[in-house]
């Protein structure tokens, strides 16, 4: 039972961030605005959690201009994924340990 | 958090993932008329050679400018058809018809089909009209499987069944146009209905 609890990731330990790695796992990048519909957050919610995600290393920014419109997109690091992986089993462990 | 929190995490992260990457308004009910389209052009098409006086195509000639013509009526119907259900489809499930998945499904989908028409236009111009049928259901399957990946997973096996016929087509060239008719007729009715009752009903 330890040993799930460590697998338990904080940084995953919120309903958004575990929204944003979700969509990165099965999407080669997902720009700002994409995230922001999907999960129904609002700009200071999903940026406060993308640069949390973004400072564990688990996920990579690409910023870059179309046209004259800033565009961000977001990538899932090796190290995100791996970890996300991880919590994912830890969490399936959980519950069927119940 | 109680393993209830977890159970709902997990459900979450299921539907995310789906719907982040999979486009799920496709219409099945389009699928089945464009299969009705293909069986009436088809018909139209065979009885137009029948009466031509020959029982084959030639590439001059007011029968061949029919059948083609035919041909894109279907297919501008059929294409009508799924943008409107699926439109329609949509909107009722609250998912976007324009964003950056369904182009993603698109480019997929258009790329192979294009490479497909173009290089069947070119064999028709050095009069090599043997493998049209073959070529066209080979190549609208692998359109098909390379797009499934982006939308729902019934959209491969129509992919690999028609990639099949294809090839059955080419080692039996006489019988394209009855290939042409089960792969483009019967498989989108059998795929559609299919579809339909899985994904449509309620």
């Amino acid at each position: 039972m330890k040993n799930i609890i460590l697998n338990i990731n904080k940084a995953f330990d919120h309903r958004i961030r575990l929204g944003i790695m979700s969509v990165l796992m099965v999407n080669e990048y997902a720009d700002f605005n994409t995230l922001k519909e999907l999960l129904g957050a609002t700009d200071g919610n999903l940026a406060s959690h993308t640069k949390a995600l973004e400072k564990v290393e688990f996920i990579r920014v690409e910023k870059q201009f179309i046209g004259r419109k800033p565009n961000t997109k977001y990538i899932a690091t090796d190290l995100g994924k791996q970890e996300f992986k991880k919590h994912i089993d830890a969490l399936e462990k959980l519950i069927k340990n119940k | 958090m109680s393993s209830e929190d977890y159970l709902k995490d997990i459900s979450e992260i299921k539907t995310l993932m789906s719907k982040s990457s999979r486009f799920i308004s496709l219409s099945g009910l389009s699928g089945i008329l464009a299969g009705i389209y293909a069986l009436i052009g088809a018909g139209y098409a065979y009885w137009l050679v029948s009466n031509s006086g020959r029982d084959y195509l030639i590439l001059e000639g007011k029968t061949f400018k029919l059948v083609i013509l035919t041909l894109l009526i279907v297919g501008l119907f059929s294409i009508g058809t799924a943008i409107f259900l699926t439109t329609k489809k949509a909107k009722k499930n609250e998912e976007k018809i324009w964003d950056a998945l369904t182009k993603r499904l698109l480019t997929s989908f258009i790329v192979p089909l294009l490479a497909g028409g173009i290089y069947i236009i070119i064999i028709l111009k050095q009069q090599r009209y043997g493998q049209t049928g073959a070529l066209m259901l080979l190549f609208y399957g692998l359109a098909l499987l390379n797009a499934s990946k982006y939308t729902l997973g019934d959209i491969k096996y129509l992919g690999y069944t028609q990639i099949v016929l294809g090839l059955l087509c080419a080692v039996f060239p006489g019988y394209g146009f009855w290939f042409w008719v089960v792969g483009f007729g019967f498989m989108h009715i059998i795929y559609g209905a299919a579809m339909y009752y899985k994904y449509d009903r309620n």
